[in-house]
């Protein structure tokens, strides 16, 4: 069917299954978002706390993005702390994020070397059909482009924060788009059931002006070189339809 | 610390390699005996060892797959590897590049030669110096054909880097703190085929074609000392074997 250029479903090859995305749906969270791709469904939350910055990066912020593929979301996955899938997803999204700098670490810093504001995000798989990566990827894009936070101002050593709500500093929008390989054929956003019968898949991280901030190869099969080329540059093209579905990039006040 | 210069004026990299110059690489085959199949290898300030164990049998059996042997890999660095002490509880970098590399490897291995056993690759790094995957993937190849692991290739690896602005081979620990991406790389050379690629980093879609050309050269300059490596420890092993008829 593949030859053919058919998929199980009913899709193209080079087809994206149906995308929602809904954000600022949880008040608690700074920011949120709940993201379906086809019948696959994560949710992203962004929470923000004061908190000393890295020795070597005193002058920035701090994000950390943790992934859980809970119960919930398949029969496959069990209780227990993250596991190499969880951490690995969650250390793509990361680098996709942190390389493009869509979030903006440098104005995050409150007292350099002392205070920073930490992002925190936590990406929860709800329903599993395939292709979390790109949808947890989705879902924390989403989160940090409507989260709000609270203006701080500094008054020597002291640190107060003011009511006033302000977006976070966010300068890009990544776009992660997964594509597997069955046989010869290279499919974007696999499901499930071709999650199970592929070879392996690669990740691509894209930002808005078409540079690549993160790549990964999964899956314990390979590609030829000429398979990774075609792969990017199908990333490359479908990113852009993706990037149109996001929100808009905040606007500086 | 203010980010250092990594460029010489001329071009030339702090350690004097040129752009696609590989640090010195060394591997020692066979250097465990209880092992199945070990090597230890060097490469710049690098310093990796690698067992593996298997095919044998898996404990406990639920876990065991009815056609073929299950991979197993750790990847783990001793606290003393790197500068500031590493805690040796397993880290998520550690969690993350042991299902890398044991994706890596994988595909180089006639699985269903061995069902329901555990083949498993124990990769340690006794010091750190950027590319440790890569190195690792490298010494774990060679150990899985140390163990007569019937392989399709090996899987040699190499890290191209991006280093104020131009793409470089093999990247030492400062050029990946310091650089501008990072874009570790693995084949099966005969094969033609990619077992590990990541990337971090900003790059264009011409220095991603640029990075994985570069890449496949060090590959094959890699994939040529593993061989020279397996080959003479085979000259010792039958040099050996034919003074014990004698």
């Amino acid at each position: 069917m593949l030859k053919r250029g058919e998929r199980l479903d009913g899709r193209k090859l080079d087809q994206v299954r149906e995308i929602s995305i809904e954000t600022n749906f949880i008040e608690k969270a700074e920011g949120s978002a709940l993201v379906r791709i086809g019948k696959t469904m994560v949710v992203a939350g962004v929470k923000l706390s004061l908190g000393s910055p890295f020795p070597d990066a005193p002058d920035k912020g701090v994000i950390i993005v943790n992934t859980e593929l809970i119960p919930i979301a398949s029969p496959v996955f069990e209780p227990g702390p993250p596991g190499e899938e969880d951490v690995e997803i969650a250390r793509v999204v990361d680098r996709g994020i942190r390389s493009s700098n869509a979030l903006d670490l440098s104005k995050l810093s409150i007292i350099p070397g002392k205070r920073c504001w930490i992002v925190y995000v936590d990406i929860y798989a709800l329903n599993h059909d395939g292709n979390l990566m790109d949808a947890c990827a989705l879902a924390a894009v989403s989160a940090l482009l409507t989260a709000k936070k609270k203006r701080v101002s500094v008054e020597g050593d002291s640190i107060k924060i003011v009511e006033e709500e302000e977006p976070l500093p966010m300068k890009d929008r990544p776009v992660f788009i997964t594509i597997g390989k069955i046989g010869d054929n290279l499919i974007v956003d696999p499901n499930y059931e071709e999650e199970l019968i592929m070879d392996s898949r690669i990740t691509f991280a894209i930002t808005e002006d078409g540079k690549i901030s993160a790549i990964q190869k999964g899956e314990a099969g390979y590609l030829t070189c000429e398979e990774v080329i075609n792969a990017s540059e199908l990333a490359f093209r479908i990113s852009k339809e993706i990037r149109k579905l996001l929100p808009a990039l905040p606007k500086v006040s | 610390m203010e980010k250092p210069s990594l460029l010489t004026p001329e071009g030339l990299r702090l350690d004097g390699r040129k752009f696609d110059e590989l640090r010195p690489l060394k591997i020692e085959v066979g250097i465990l005996d209880n092992a199945d199949g070990s090597a230890y290898l060097e490469q710049g300030g690098n310093k990796v060892i690698v067992a593996v164990y298997g095919p044998r049998e898996l404990h406990p059996k639920h876990l065991s797959l009815p056609n073929r042997a299950l991979i197993r890999t750790r990847y783990h660095m001793t606290p003393f590897s790197v500068e500031e002490r590493k805690n040796p509880a397993p880290s998520r970098r550690e969690i993350e590049l042991s299902k890398v590399i044991r994706e890596a490897l994988e595909p180089s291995i006639f699985v269903n030669e061995y069902p329901r056993t555990a083949i498993d690759i124990f990769i340690e790094v006794l010091q750190a110096d950027g590319g440790t995957r890569c190195a690792s993937i490298t010494a774990a190849s060679v150990a899985l054909a140390d163990a007569g692991i019937p392989l399709r290739d090996l899987v040699a690896a190499v890290a191209v880097g991006k280093v104020e602005g131009r793409l470089v081979l093999d990247l030492n620990h400062l050029e990946d703190q310091y650089g501008e991406g990072d874009m570790p790389v693995a084949m099966m050379p005969v094969l033609n085929a990619v077992t590990l690629l990541q990337a971090d980093g900003l790059f264009t879609p011409r220095e991603f074609k640029e990075g994985l050309e570069l890449a496949k050269k060090g590959i094959m300059e890699v994939y040529k000392v593993q061989r020279e490596a397996l080959r003479k420890r085979y000259a010792r092993l039958i040099k050996g074997a034919r003074s014990l008829e004698e």
